[in-house]
């Protein structure tokens, strides 16, 4: 009994005594949650476009990374480095629809998930092949130090990295709303056939969501290496995304964005408060059982449709 | 439009269309003169959505050509046909559910619409005047096939008979020269038929706009259309006005089965 009331009550009492300190976890919890974010968004995109699980996001999280640290470590100025890793996205994104999806166009959706499978083992063994498989490095410049706001600290490169994030997950926003390409890519998520008879060219349309699908890859390999190093277990954050996509709803561009900040401000505050409890490491399965918890009672998820299949 | 070309709009010469074993098609020619509407009828499994996938791209003819407006484009796919002028719509309504009506709408301005993805994002100058200019029409559709009510409503929520007549709103805002309806009028009841009736009528007249249909209620076939072809196992059987069509031996022995004696 007063185990429960200590899981009940303390936390809220700890919160309510030190305002500051909590102002500081929801910042980490927010940044970590705009890079889960990031993460989901790559795969929205892909699978409201062609519906695709693409379970090789996460290595192409590392790929972009991997390419990046390599270029830079053969003495590439990082401007120069970065626009190549940009062009090495975008022809990967052209060579995945040539080479995986165009012969399987039709197939069962089932298969077009295994292909991803292959083309992840194919990412992570040509990545490590090209650029060697030991932990790298990787410095942008952000010193990873904090500095006070109104006696709350914040740490620089967490700062700049939920900038960033939220500047292109706003930025993809509007380029899916309100351009041509846009109301292309809705129409071909809705459905393929339809949208080839109006003329919507779906090679064209799946060459754009694997590159921008890239693009945000090498952000989030950028930000995620920064902290933690280019190193393999930077394609595991993708099974971070799993959870995100389950409670944002796998169609959904504002769901991943909202389900990423949940997981990662929930899993922050779960952690800091609630983990002393039970001997820690709530963050390594909050998430989870949160997704598990949706999954039960809203499947479709907090903006995903909902499916009504008629008998 | 360049209503003085002389000849067919469309001809389809000897195409000939096999899923492994099955010859879906064989050996089919016709033509789709300008400013007609031509009835294609038959019985089940006859190919006649397969003549009206191949003419859109959606299949390629392992023999034959098919020519639009006197160019060859048997090899096109179905994006490229839409913009030479080809809109169709589909036996089982194919329209973007999650979005509203008039957005489902507007999608069929695609082609027609030029830009910049910069200037469509910022909604500002030419952008935004042509994205006007588009709507425009598009109302002017809604207003044709007496749609304004449910302008906002999403497309999926939309009782069968109205998700045809939005499909069509969809083909018509590509301003096309030649357009394939595959059963527009399936699943219908008889007010419903006779709204579908008048719109077909009425693109055809007001929008100058060829049509190629296929139907299988003989009553509204024999009213609406100009000129009628009969296919049965892949192969055409006849090809005429409705009268001649009705009365010839083929099809009946078709529709109604031979003695074998």
């Amino acid at each position: 009994m007063t185990e429960v009331l200590a899981g009940l009550v303390a936390p809220f009492a700890d919160i309510a005594s030190s305002p500051r300190f909590f102002a500081e976890v929801l910042i980490g919890g927010v940044a970590a949650g705009l890079m889960y974010s990031l993460v989901a968004l790559g795969f929205v995109l892909i699978f409201k476009a062609s519906g695709v699980f693409n379970f090789a996001q996460g290595v192409m999280v590392l790929f972009a990374a991997l390419t990046l640290v390599g270029l830079i470590e053969r003495g590439i100025p990082v401007a120069v480095a970065l626009a190549l890793t940009v062009l090495v996205m975008v022809l990967l994104a052209f060579a995945i629809e040539r080479i995986v999806l165009r012969p399987l166009v039709n197939q069962e959706y089932i298969i077009l998930f295994m292909a991803t499978i292959g083309l992840n083992f194919f990412l992570e063994g040509f990545g490590e092949m090209v650029w060697g498989a030991n932990v790298k490095r990787l410095d942008v410049g952000i010193p990873d130090t904090s500095f006070k706001v109104a006696g709350v600290l914040v740490n620089r490169l967490e700062l700049t990295a939920a900038v960033t994030a939220a500047v292109l997950v706003t930025a993809l926003a509007v380029f899916f709303q309100k351009t041509r390409i846009g109301r292309a890519l809705r129409a071909v998520a809705d459905d393929h056939e339809a949208a080839l008879s109006i003329g919507i060219p779906l090679r064209t349309i799946w060459t754009v969501v694997w590159s921008v699908a890239g693009l945000v890859a090498i952000v989030a390999g950028i930000m995620w290496g920064a902290k933690s190093g280019v190193q393999f277990s930077l394609s595991l954050i993708a099974l971070k995304a799993l959870p995100v996509l389950i409670l944002g709803g796998f169609t959904s561009v504002p769901g991943a964005i909202a389900g990423g900040l949940i997981i990662g401000v929930g899993e922050k505050i779960a952690e800091v408060y609630w983990g002393p409890l039970v001997g820690g490491a709530i963050e390594n399965w909050f998430a989870y059982v949160l997704a598990l918890a949706f999954l039960l009672f809203r499947p479709q998820g907090l903006f995903g449709e909902r499916i009504i299949e008629r008998v | 439009m360049s209503g003085a070309t002389p000849g067919p709009l469309l001809e389809v010469d000897g195409v000939s269309v096999r899923f492994g074993a099955l010859l879906a098609l064989q050996q089919v020619s016709l033509t789709v003169q300008p400013g007609e509407v031509l009835a294609i009828i038959g019985p089940n499994g006859a190919g006649k959505t397969t003549l009206l996938n191949v003419i859109s791209g959606f299949y390629h003819p392992y023999q034959g050509r098919i020519r639009f407006a006197g160019r060859d484009r048997t090899w096109l796919r179905p994006p490229d046909v839409a913009a030479l002028g080809i809109a169709r719509t589909f036996q089982n309504v194919a329209l973007f559910r999650g979005m509203s009506v008039l957005d489902n709408i507007m999608t069929g301005r695609l082609l027609r619409m030029r830009g910049n993805v910069l200037l469509d994002a910022l909604w500002w100058g030419p952008a935004r005047r042509q994205e006007l200019e588009h709507r425009a029409f598009v109302e002017r559709i809604i207003d044709f096939l007496e749609i304004q009510a449910i302008r906002k409503t999403p497309a999926g929520r939309l009782p069968y008979g109205l998700q045809k007549r939005v499909e069509l709103a969809r083909a018509l805002a590509a301003e096309p020269q030649l357009l394939l309806l595959d059963e527009p009028m399936a699943g219908m009841n008889v007010e419903e038929k006779e709204d579908m009736c008048r719109f077909i009528l009425d693109v055809n007249d007001e929008f100058d706009t060829t049509i190629a249909l296929i139907e299988h209620d003989m009553g509204v076939v024999m009213d609406i259309s100009d000129r009628v072809i009969v296919l049965d196992y892949g192969r055409k059987i006849a090809d005429g006005t409705p009268e001649q069509v009705r009365k010839d031996q083929a099809v009946l022995d078709a529709y109604l089965g031979v003695a074998h004696d």
